[in-house]
């Protein structure tokens, strides 16, 4: 109840003072709302703009009481939330001053200033300094996912000065003070100071901060304390909160229904009026004017004004109350049948499509702005090593990308499996799908082969193993990245790898080996050029800490070898360990045996299918000798399954976990591994590599010189184990690599020439990587003596202690270690594309959606994935906007606005169209197609006030804008800026926290749930588990949901409108009295029961097309975006069509009963049934698809009807007395006139509509009509049809530039038929080579127009 | 076989809470909640506590389980949800995919609606109009406005009685039952206020309302402080001429037509929803003790009729006039003319004349009086608008269906020459002509 009030009176106070966040003069009191109460006295205060913390010092025994006696249960308590801000009330360790120990308590409670202990893996509640860590370097790892959706490991260090104690921090002795800023929303940034008592200050910075929504790493325990706590933390800054949201269609219904108040106020005001003059007339008639109780008159001005609001009372079912509840059952129903379409059903996630917003559903149909992240939103967030060059050679992984290929379906087939199967082994059973491949494609003969497979057996199970406890970090340890399936070729050269190539005095092979030395060093580089932490699998997360640091490598690989040997993991081809070395035999048979156990289940089709084919190789022999064996093996299997799963629980040596600040980093080493260069540990003085051939290698490591954005590469300075030379590796993009590369090589000309071929040949195969979308780093060695090292070593020690433009200078060191390097090769790294996504892209391109690509990541990966999935094409202009001012940024926008203005006036059928278009203009597709890139520093600048404009204009001229290195909150502020300058309906998609705030801000917010924690899904509408499902979320469900509910709300303002104004067609023929001739039951329940039903039943299952055509023709969705269903003047003209029928409804009775004995109930009788049959035949007339759900519907309104009045016609005798409806329904059933009137009056109403749809079907039909004659036909029939279609489509652009083109060469107009006949054969061209259609249209381009070269504009940097 | 999970997965799962549990876990699953967790351990979006996290039953071990809950029916905390999932069901109804009649409104398939309505309703329109035609029906207005008009000296309310005379011919003799009404014009009977004037208790001949009328009656609900005993508005306006009817012959002596005040309202409402009030004998004076007569009216309620079956509250009259009429001309039922043999006809043609007692005040709302006598047929009264609409929809119909029809042969030569009616584009039509 509290904690309720305090979130109001906080959230009060972020209403009133929007200003008073930024007023940091205002005292902090809410911190101590926050707090348990009784340390008011305690409150940091502020001292001008900065805060002040000051730890908790009192003591407070009662609370410790009434904490241990309130939180004995709090286990059961971990998993509640509070309900108003989903904050988990996870527990952590706060000092306990009085006890001298940490006690559980709640996020809420945390209050700044207080100690916070926190173990691996838990959350860390408040922005606090970090000041102990178990870590002896004083480090601590976090993941941030939870605030920038980044998985990977960020460091954090102690306090200096803190970092060097041994033991705890004891908060009892800490007397410091904290000075810092106050909370501000800027994740990357923080500053402040600790000020011992001594008044020594140590200066603060972002390094030594924990993020709320953090989580603790590779660290066993940290200490810190709060310097922002609740909603004034960065996490909580950087949300925006979320926002009420309400559906476009709704907005439009309620303008409407105001139009139905003021059409209401009109009728009542006739009614007033009339009534007025009536009485002016009658008044002194008392025989049907009948006079107040007291027996005088009231005048008709009184009277008139007294009818109006009669008048009102009587026909105020003209608003539509109902329509509301309705709106919320079509929601309601709609969701159902979003959330169980099938299609949605993610089955290695078990989840499927999530909607947690019920209002917005038909919002999907109207989208025409999507934003979405990428990282794990279009790609797996899944790094994965594809191939590699060295020397001068492709090593192209032809293995591993098969693999990939079939991983998925790999993956769904176990799926499938595990149904039926005993689940330890299916799961077993998963990571060898690939594996199996490996043993057939053994390409070293039998016996070779055999090994390698037994190895990479293990490597996987073992990870099956790994992989259990750490399910979070499926990013880095998922089967897909972490095996790799080596190159055969490479694998070929690696047998000649011996410790003898490294004998400094050897030198009786020359050439040979140079490559071979190549791939070694690459290798090494691979592994050992990177930051990636090493960590074992076991349940205490910690760095693997081998004893023999101090450098007795010979133990460690007795250790190794014995480890080997007891689990048989490696059993290397190199003579040097296996020499004598076998394993023990019981072990590898229980590694067989699960082979046949395996193939047992999986029914062998995939591993038939693969041997099938490499039945091709010469190899195939041995691969089916392999496939006997297991079969032969098969026997066995059962018996020994009890000793894989004893096997399975083991730890094994090489169930190494690699956790890297970036994942391609991890990728790499991954790669490595494949190719058993393992790497084993790292700490800050050594790198420990496992290198197969070798041995063990223990790299003395000198120097790490990180990865920084402007370098674009990293080098790592050791000291070779074998060579005991000083070697720098460098890692990074080739663009950079490729300029350092030594020209002059020490080593004579020859060995120069080989470089230069080394280069070019790299080089080539660069560009093939980077044509294939993938990441490409280059791998560059320089070999150093001990002289020059020590001269860089000295020059850099002097930089790193400088204290001004430390920056500078540390890069010019770099600049002179990181010169002369020797290429070794290159890698090809790709993030892979989400299934489908591709396809969706262009689906959702072709539905006329623009999409914007919001990431946090660098410029060239952006890119880069933005083509991967046809985001960008090729032949698009790319504009890439990066500068370092705002003017500049504002220049270069105008010269690329000019420039697409310039290539638009180039193409004449563009500047034609634009003319009436509105501002702003809008390039068609079949015109200039242009992308823009704009990086996160230009994109603040963009984003003020001056630039806003120019901004937008530029971005409405592309069709995709990428914007790289954006913050959360940057992100939030693009949409907010799209959607509130040009009106337009956007969509935010993504699947992190940092994504949050965008997501919030949209229109409509998709949560990807992916790898990356639940925030986004929690901020979101919807929640998908694939990219791949918004398009058929958005095309089939979205326009649907669109069509279905702005149809069914024309329909009640239709509903309501026709039946009400009977009544007050009824008022011109009673004096204005307000008389209504229905009894006021039938009156009710017209709208409450017998016409509710079926609205609402249209809503939910209406149907306009069917899902795969939707699908097939996604343009179809721009109906919804121009929201062609609801229309204004659609309003109007269902509403005049709703007076034609309440007129017919009305007058044919009225002529029909004229100057008869009939009383006004049984005039009211007819009435009400013909009004009944005429609006629901209107609904069968409108309905595209009728099921018999609609027809049960239906009827039974009918139904309902008939029997309420034939009830209660019997039954109310006295009942209801001024309308009493004794008998009159009975009676009217048997008079034939009834019926006779009841026919007429329907036909007679619903003829014009129905007129008019059957004009409109077969004259004039819409896109959607047109699709829906696709239903009708058979399958191929229908392929048929959408070709012819698609051409159509196609041939309309192309045709009417051509004969633009054509007009504007020629100087006259062609003759009609000719350019006809040729529009007709492009069209069939197009339509035959449907695959090519691209192809056919660029080519006819290039006919028209002259040149469409791919470019890049825009100077990279201002 | 049947092995409980470890007691640190689910610490709390014993056989007989089990059992419990296992309706509750089906309905759970059948919500499609399975998640792979115990009652406590909920997803949560922060990480959840960090040991529980550790022991994510997701394993191989966590499988076992889950495979052999399959035989098992499923310990209380079954982990993964493998074989129950949340793969929603792929049924047609769920999944959209029901059978529909899908209705496409174009020329060809909504042709034969056209001409069968225009089949049907022209022969039904000509069949109502004949009928009608064959009605015969006399209206004579006797409001009396017009000096020449033998009423004219009624409209002064100081002749008491005033009777008066018209004469009337029959061209054509009017054959089977006739019926004779009285039509008023202008008098709204239909004002909301005039229709609530009344109490249908009182008129059911329930006592309590009889001396207590309910309050929608006023003013005319007492009078002298006694209640009315038909109490209203609707009561105190009746229609009280008297109209008679004489046909005169051949010889000078004029012969009464014998009309019947029987049986002129719905039966429902003389036998069911129009009572006397109860008790006694058959004194109605005696049953309508205490109450007074309509302001307007001449004689109270109890005096009507001589005839003991249509006097007092079911006096047919009375019951016909408290049926308001839906619109402010309208006519009611006052006798019938039975046939009295089927040689005869009911009215033969000749001179007739009405004899009215003239009482009731039309003229200063601008109301005229008129009686009607009528025949009927199967459709009730006379009545040319209904066939006329029958016979002009059922021709707008077929027309329609004719223009639909050019329609259709126009769109196929046109779909002949472009290729395909299907997937043709609306505007290349229009480019080809532009260009």
């Amino acid at each position: 109840m509290t904690e309720a009030l305090q979130w109001f009176r906080y959230h009060w106070r972020r209403l009133i003072g929007g200003a008073t966040r930024d007023d940091d003069s205002r005292p902090y009191n809410y911190s101590s709302l926050l707090a348990c109460g009784g340390k008011s006295s305690q409150t940091p205060k502020l001292a001008g703009k900065h805060r002040i913390v000051v730890p908790h010092l009192q003591a407070f025994k009662d609370e410790y009481e009434k904490f241990s006696g309130a939180y004995v249960n709090n286990r059961i308590r971990t998993t509640k939330y509070t309900l108003l801000n989903f904050v988990p009330r996870n527990l952590f360790e706060q000092f306990h001053r009085k006890e001298k120990k940490y006690i559980d308590r709640c996020w809420k409670d945390v209050t700044v200033g207080d100690f916070i202990r926190l173990s691996c893996n838990e959350v860390i509640p408040a922005d606090m300094i970090l000041l102990f860590s178990t870590d002896p370097d004083g480090i601590c790892h976090i993941e941030t996912s939870g605030l920038d959706g980044e998985s990977n490991l960020k460091q954090r260090q102690v306090v200096r000065g803190y970092a060097e104690q041994d033991s705890e921090v004891d908060p009892e002795k800490f007397s410091s003070r904290i000075e810092c800023e106050s909370p501000n929303n800027d994740l990357s940034r923080f500053r402040g100071f600790l000020e011992h008592s001594n008044k020594e200050r140590v200066g603060l910075s972002k390094e030594n901060l924990l993020l709320r929504g953090c989580t603790i790493r590779n660290t066993e325990a940290v200490v810190g304390i709060v310097v922002y706590a609740g909603h004034e933390t960065k996490a909580m800054l950087n949300n925006s909160g979320p926002r009420y949201k309400r559906s476009q269609l709704e907005r439009r219904a309620n303008t409407d229904v105001l139009w139905c108040v003021l059409l209401l106020v009109i009728m009542c005001l006739t009614g007033a009026v009339g009534h007025g003059i009536w009485l002016s007339r009658y008044e002194k008639m008392h025989f049907f004017n009948i006079p107040e109780p007291d027996g005088h008159t009231i005048s008709p001005l009184l009277a008139g004004f007294y009818m109006f609001w009669t008048m009102i009372i009587l026909l105020q079912v003209l608003i539509p109350i109902s329509l509301y509840v309705s709106i919320e059952i079509v929601k309601l129903g709609q969701i159902y049948f979003i959330q169980s379409d099938v299609d949605f059903y993610n089955e290695k996630m078990d989840s499927t499509v999530q909607c947690r917003a019920l209002n917005i559903a038909e919002d999907l149909g109207q989208i025409q702005y999507l934003f979405s992240d990428k990282t794990g939103t279009l790609t797996e967030n899944k790094m994965v090593f594809r191939r590699c060059s060295v020397a001068g050679f492709d090593y192209c992984h032809e293995e591993n990308a098969k693999r990939l290929e079939s991983y998925q379906e790999a993956v769904s087939e176990d799926e499938d499996f595990t149904d039926t199967l005993s689940g330890s082994v299916s799961n077993m059973a998963k990571p060898r799908v690939p594996s199996c491949g490996t043993v057939h494609n053994g390409p070293l003969g039998n016996k070779p082969s055999n090994h390698l497979a037994g190895s990479s057996f293990n490597l996987r199970s073992g990870e099956g193993a790994s992989e259990v406890p750490h399910s979070r970090q499926a990013a880095f340890s998922s089967p897909i990245e972490t095996d790799v399936v080596p190159d055969t070729r490479l694998l070929d050269k690696f047998s000649q790898i011996t410790p003898r190539l490294f004998m400094p005095l050897d030198e009786t092979i020359q050439n040979p080996p140079l490559e071979t030395l190549y791939i070694v060093d690459f290798f090494i580089a691979l592994a050992i050029c990177n930051t990636v932490v090493v960590s074992a699998p076991n349940q205490p997360r910690q760095k693997i800490r081998h004893p023999s640091l101090g450098g007795m490598p010979i133990k460690s690989l007795e250790e190794i070898k014995n480890l080997f040997q007891r689990l048989s993991v490696r059993r290397s081809s190199s003579p040097s360990l296996t020499s004598g070395k076998e394993p023990s035999s019981g072990v590898p048979n229980a590694f067989v045996s699960r082979l046949p156990l395996f193939s047992r289940m999986k029914l062998a089709s995939p591993v038939e299918e693969e041997v099938s084919q490499m039945c091709e190789s010469p190899q195939c022999s041995s691969s089916s000798a392999c496939c006997t064996e297991t079969e032969k093996q098969h026997s066995d299997g059962g018996l020994l399954n009890g000793k894989v799963e004893s096997l399975s629980g083991q730890p094994l040596a090489c169930n190494l976990c690699y956790e890297a600040e970036s994942p391609d980093e991890a990728a790499l080493v991954y790669a490595a591994r494949a190719y058993q260069c393992t790497l084993q540990s790292r700490t800050p003085e050594q790198v420990m590599v496992d290198f197969a051939a070798l041995g063990p290698l223990t790299f003395q490591l000198l120097h790490i010189l990180p990865f920084d954005s402007v370098r674009k590469r990293m080098s790592v300075v050791v000291r070779h184990p074998l060579s005991n030379q000083v070697v720098v590796y460098t890692k990074g993009a080739d663009s950079v690599i490729m300029e350092l590369l030594s020209v002059a090589s020490p080593d004579g000309a020859s060995l120069e020439k080989q470089q230069m071929i080394i280069r070019e040949k790299t080089q080539k195969h660069l560009d093939d990587y980077a044509k294939h979308g993938l990441r490409t780093l280059c791998i560059a060695k320089k070999v150093m003596s001990d002289a020059e090292y020590a001269e860089w070593l000295r020059n850099h020690f002097l930089a790193e202690t400088s204290i001004d433009n430390r920056e500078e200078l540390l890069l010019e060191s770099a600049m002179r270690l990181e010169n002369k390097l020797t290429l070794l090769g290159a890698t090809g790294i790709e993030d892979r594309l989400q299934e489908g996504v591709p396809e969706s892209i262009e689906a959702l391109h072709k539905a006329g959606i623009k999409m914007w690509m919001l990431t946090g990541d660098k410029q060239e990966t952006a890119v880069n994935i933005a083509y991967a999935c046809k985001l960008l094409e090729p032949d698009d202009k790319l504009f890439i906007l990066s500068t370092q001012s705002k003017d500049a940024c504002g220049m270069l926008m105008s010269t690329i606005l000019k420039e697409l203005q310039k290539k638009t006036q180039a193409l004449p059928e563009q500047v034609s169209l634009n003319v009436d278009l509105p501002q702003p203009p809008v390039p068609q597709d079949s015109g200039l197609r242009a992308g823009l890139v704009i990086t996160g520093k230009t994109l603040e600048f963009a984003l003020q006030e001056s630039l806003q404009k120019q901004f937008l204009e530029l971005t409405s001229w592309c069709r995709a804008v990428v914007c790289c290195r954006a913050t959360p909150l940057q992100k939030s502020e693009v949409v907010k800026l799209v959607r509130s300058h040009l009106q337009v309906m956007t969509l935010a998609i993504g699947d992190g926290a940092n994504d949050v705030s965008m997501i919030q801000v949209a229109d409509i917010g998709i949560g990807v749930s992916g790898q990356e924690g639940m925030q986004a899904v929690m901020a979101s509408d919807f929640a998908i588990s694939q990219f791949k499902h918004l398009s058929k979320l958005l095309l089939v469900h979205g326009h649907w949901c669109y069509t279905r509910l702005s149809n069914m709300i024309l329909y009640f303002f239709y509903k309501n409108v026709a039946y009400v104004n009977l009544l007050f067609w009824y008022q011109f023929f009673c004096g204005f009295s307000g008389t209504s001739m229905t009894d006021y039951w039938v009156l009710i329940f017209f709208n409450l029961l017998f016409t509710s039903a079926p609205p609402v039943i249209y809503g939910v299952l209406e149907k306009d097309v069917s899902a795969e055509i939707l699908m097939e023709l996604p343009e179809l969705y721009k109906s919804g975006q121009k929201s062609e269903a609801y229309l204004a003047h659609t309003f109007w003209i269902t509403l005049l069509d709703a007076f034609y029928q309440s007129l017919v409804c009305f007058f044919v009775p009225y002529f029909i009963y004229q100057d008869s004995d009939i009383d006004i109930f049984a005039f009211g009788n007819p009435l009400n049934t013909a009004a009944l049959f005429i609006i629901l035949l209107h609904l069968v007339i409108e309905s595209k698809s009728l099921t018999w759900i609609h027809m049960l519907v239906i009827i039974g309104s009918i139904l309902s009807y008939f029997l309420f009045a034939i009830i209660f016609g019997a039954m109310c005798v006295t009942c209801n007395p001024p309308s009493n409806p004794y008998w009159i329904m009975q009676e009217h059933m048997l008079d034939p006139v009834f019926y006779l009137v009841c026919i007429l009056t329907t036909c007679i109403a619903l003829l014009p509509r129905f007129v008019y749809r059957v004009l409109q079907g077969s004259l004039f039909p819409s896109p959607i009509l047109r699709a829906k004659h696709f239903d009708r036909l058979t399958p191929e029939e229908r392929t048929e049809a959408l070709k012819k279609w698609r051409g159509a489509g196609k041939m309309n652009q192309v045709t009417s530039k051509n004969a633009n083109q054509s007009a504007g060469k020629s100087g006259r107009r062609p003759m009609p038929e000719s350019s006809a006949v040729f529009a007709m054969k492009s069209a069939t061209s197009c339509a035959f080579e449907q695959g090519n259609l691209s192809l056919c249209e660029t080519a006819l381009d290039q006919g028209c127009s002259e040149t469409k070269a791919f470019e890049m504009a825009g100077p990279s940097k201002g | 076989m049947i092995r409980r999970p470890s007691a640190e997965e689910c610490p709390t799962s014993s056989a007989p809470r089990r059992r419990r549990l296992r309706w509750w876990r089906w309905r759970r699953r059948r919500r499609r909640r399975s998640s792979g967790s115990c009652q406590g351990q909920q997803a949560d979006p922060f990480g959840g506590p960090p040991a529980r996290r550790g022991a994510a039953p997701r394993g191989p071990m966590a499988m076992n389980y889950n495979a052999k809950d399959e035989v098992d029916g499923g310990p209380p905390c079954a982990p993964g949800g493998t074989a129950k999932t949340r793969r929603p069901d792929n049924t047609a109804f769920k999944q959209q995919r029901l059978p529909a009649w899908q209705p496409i409104l174009t020329a060809g398939t909504v042709l034969p609606i056209f001409f069968i309505i225009g089949l049907i309703f022209i022969p039904i329109g000509i069949g109502i109009f004949v009928t009608s035609n064959n009605i015969r029906e006399i209206e004579i207005d006797y409001t009396g406005t017009e000096p020449s008009s033998p009423c004219n000296k009624c409209l002064s309310p100081d002749v008491t009685p005033c009777i008066c005379t018209i004469n009337f011919t029959l061209e054509k003799s009017f054959e089977g039952n006739v019926f004779m009404y009285y039509g008023l014009s202008n008098f709204y009977q239909n004002h909301r206020r005039y229709v609530k004037s009344r109490d249908d208790s009182q008129l059911n001949g329930d006592s309590s309302a009889l001396l207590n009328p309910s309050k929608e009656c006023e003013p005319y609900r007492r009078n002298e402080d006694k209640p009315i005993a038909p109490c209203g508005a609707i009561a105190n306006s009746m229609f009280n001429d008297t109209l008679e009817l004489f046909l005169i012959g051949n010889d000078s002596y004029p012969m009464p037509i014998a009309l019947k005040k029987k049986g002129i309202a719905w039966w429902t409402d003389k036998n069911v929803k129009f009572r006397n009030p109860p008790g006694g004998d058959n004194n109605l004076e005696e049953r309508f003790k205490g109450t007074t007569k309509p302001v307007n009216w001449l004689k109270p309620v109890y005096m009507l009729d001589s005839d003991q079956d249509n006097n007092g509250f079911i006096n047919e009259d009375f019951i016909v006039w408290m049926r308001t009429a839906a619109l402010p001309t309208f006519r009611k039922l006052y006798r019938l003319i039975e046939r009295k043999s089927d040689l005869h006809p009911t009215l033969p043609a000749g001179r007739y004349y009405l004899n009215i007692t003239y009482n009731y005040p039309v003229h200063y709302f601008d109301g005229r009086k008129r009686m009607i006598l009528s025949t009927i047929s199967w459709m009730g009264g006379k009545n040319p608008f209904l066939g006329i609409a029958y016979i002009a929809v059922g021709s707008i119909s077929f027309l329609l269906g004719v223009v639909l029809l050019l329609i259709l042969f126009k769109g196929r030569k046109s779909t002949a020459e472009l290729g395909k009616l299907l997937g043709r584009p609306s505007s290349s039509a229009s480019i080809v002509n532009h260009m």
